[in-house]
């Protein structure tokens, strides 16, 4: 018996099957995932993510803290109040210590880490602000939904009404608007449009049933996750972790290195290992015979003993077969072969981004 | 609560058997394994004429989640093999014991019916888990 969000009761009456999910008793589908999958592509579907940790930084000195703490830079945010940005948050050997967003309160800024990565994501934070003026405030009475695909912003304006009608129309890709405990933004990870939403503990059931009653389908963690395969989206513990560098994640488009005078946490070690040479990078795999590619199996790029592996697989509900990323040597070229069940299966390799506002990238 | 049939056998490994009148077993996956299995995506089934021990590995049956190995409950030859499966393996899902069936064998040895659990022992063990 886990954690439970203010939305337990609610996922149990609609069916949720509850499973362990970081020490959280969350919904996986509730009857079928590949519906609730194809629901978010094609209409409006929406997932409880209130399992996920916020914490709010504030102080003289959070600007200056998170330039060091993170490898992409805030100073892009100076200027736009709601902006949010992606990036890695990384140890001094440049490994990911989690992956988050965060957005531009002015004052002060608004971070999402991971569920499972709490308490070290925490404790590491905690540790780095010492050297600064700022405060970290987690804030667990804030509950978050997200609400994705092509409905998915009608939808809500429905149920949120007029009162928001004007803010949820101004609001750009990436960008964040609040009032109150109310916290609206434009981000997902679904690779659909939609809106992620932060509001009171108190409020949540009733804005999830509200919804449900405009015709948004509850999703599970299920769909979540073949979605955000689909989309392209790493997910810690899976395409990075600890020991995982950036720059073998995909995520190197997230690291800010001008100025170049930003010393951010774990700088030198991703500069040594740019001098030195990356080895390996993430790619996305296509098995478009029958069969399913899974995280852990070893893939086979070239006539060396080198091996690659999948970092995640799964089948693909859109496309209508397997799909996967992968981390494996540089030297990969335009197929390689993956190892399932002691035979070695041809799979094409492509560009770790799948299917994108409902249409296949492959 | 999944359904388990009162009148089909069950392997430890969740394959239910159900003696044909002509004489032959069909066999498939209890309503139990495929709620655990989750949407099933594609099914491997073995080949007409195959002979099979009980015990062995006749299949594959892969979810979203996991693949799982079907084993033959009983010995014997396949006969015939469930291909509308092919197009839609979701089938298992939402009728397990009826159009989701996955072969059928003619039996080498009908007795080794009787080694399998009945409906009532199959719910013991399935809900000990």
């Amino acid at each position: 018996m886990g954690n439970k969000t203010a939305l337990y009761d609610a996922h149990v009456a609609m069916g949720g099957k509850m499973v362990d999910f970081g020490g959280w008793d969350m919904p996986l589908h509730y009857g079928s995932q590949l519906e609730e999958h194809h629901k978010v592509r094609k209409g409006a579907g929406m997932f409880d993510v209130s399992h996920m940790t916020v914490v709010d930084v504030d102080g003289s000195g959070a600007r200056d803290f998170l330039r060091t703490l993170l490898a992409n830079d805030v100073a892009k945010l100076d200027g736009n109040p709601g902006k949010a940005l992606y990036t890695g948050m990384l140890n001094e050997k440049g490994g990911v210590v989690d992956d988050l967003i965060v957005y531009l309160r002015d004052p002060g800024y608004r971070v999402v880490v991971n569920c499972a990565t709490r308490e070290k994501d925490l404790a590491w934070m905690n540790q780095q602000a010492s050297a600064f003026d700022v405060t970290l405030s987690e804030r667990p009475h804030l509950a978050m939904v997200a609400i994705q695909g092509p409905d998915a912003i009608d939808k809500v304006k429905e149920v949120m009404g007029i009162d928001w009608t004007a803010a949820i129309d101004g609001l750009k890709v990436f960008s964040s608007v609040s009032r109150g405990d109310w916290f609206v933004a434009r981000t997902g990870y679904t690779g659909e449009d939609g809106l992620e939403i932060m509001l009171n503990n108190n409020d949540a059931p009733g804005f999830w049933h509200a919804l449900a009653d405009a015709g948004v389908s509850p999703c599970g963690l299920g769909a979540r996750d073949t979605l955000r395969l689909e989309a392209g989206m790493n997910l810690y513990g899976h395409e990075m972790d600890d020991d995982t560098s950036p720059l073998q994640a995909n995520m190197a488009w997230t690291i800010a290195w001008e100025p170049q005078d930003r010393k951010f946490i774990g700088r030198e070690a991703l500069e040594a290992e740019k001098a030195a040479g990356v080895e390996n990078k993430l790619v996305g795999l296509v098995l478009e015979e029958r069969g399913v590619l899974r995280a852990g199996q070893q893939v086979v790029v070239d006539d060396t003993d080198r091996r690659g592996i999948i970092t995640s697989g799964t089948f693909s509900p859109t496309l209508g077969f397997s799909i996967a990323m992968a981390r494996v040597p540089v030297s990969v070229g335009d197929s390689a072969q993956v190892e399932i069940r002691n035979k070695l299966i041809p799979v094409r390799v492509v560009k770790p981004s799948f299917v994108r506002n409902g249409k296949s990238l492959v | 609560m999944s359904e388990i049939r009162s009148e089909l056998k069950y392997a430890s490994s969740h394959e239910w058997a159900r003696l044909e009148e002509d004489g032959t077993v069909t066999v498939g996956i209890s309503d139990h394994a495929q709620d655990a299995l989750g949407d099933v995506v594609y099914v491997e089934t073995p080949e007409v004429g195959q002979t099979l021990s009980a015990g062995e590995e006749a299949g594959v049956v892969e979810s979203v989640k996991a693949a799982s190995d079907i084993y033959a409950p009983i010995s014997g030859e396949v006969v015939a093999v469930n291909e509308a499966l092919e197009d839609e393996p979701e089938t298992v899902n939402s009728s397990p014991y009826d159009d989701g069936w996955f072969f059928k064998i003619k039996p080498s040895d009908e007795s080794e019916l009787d080694k399998l659990l009945d409906a009532d022992a199959y719910r013991e063990e399935s809900e000990e888990g």
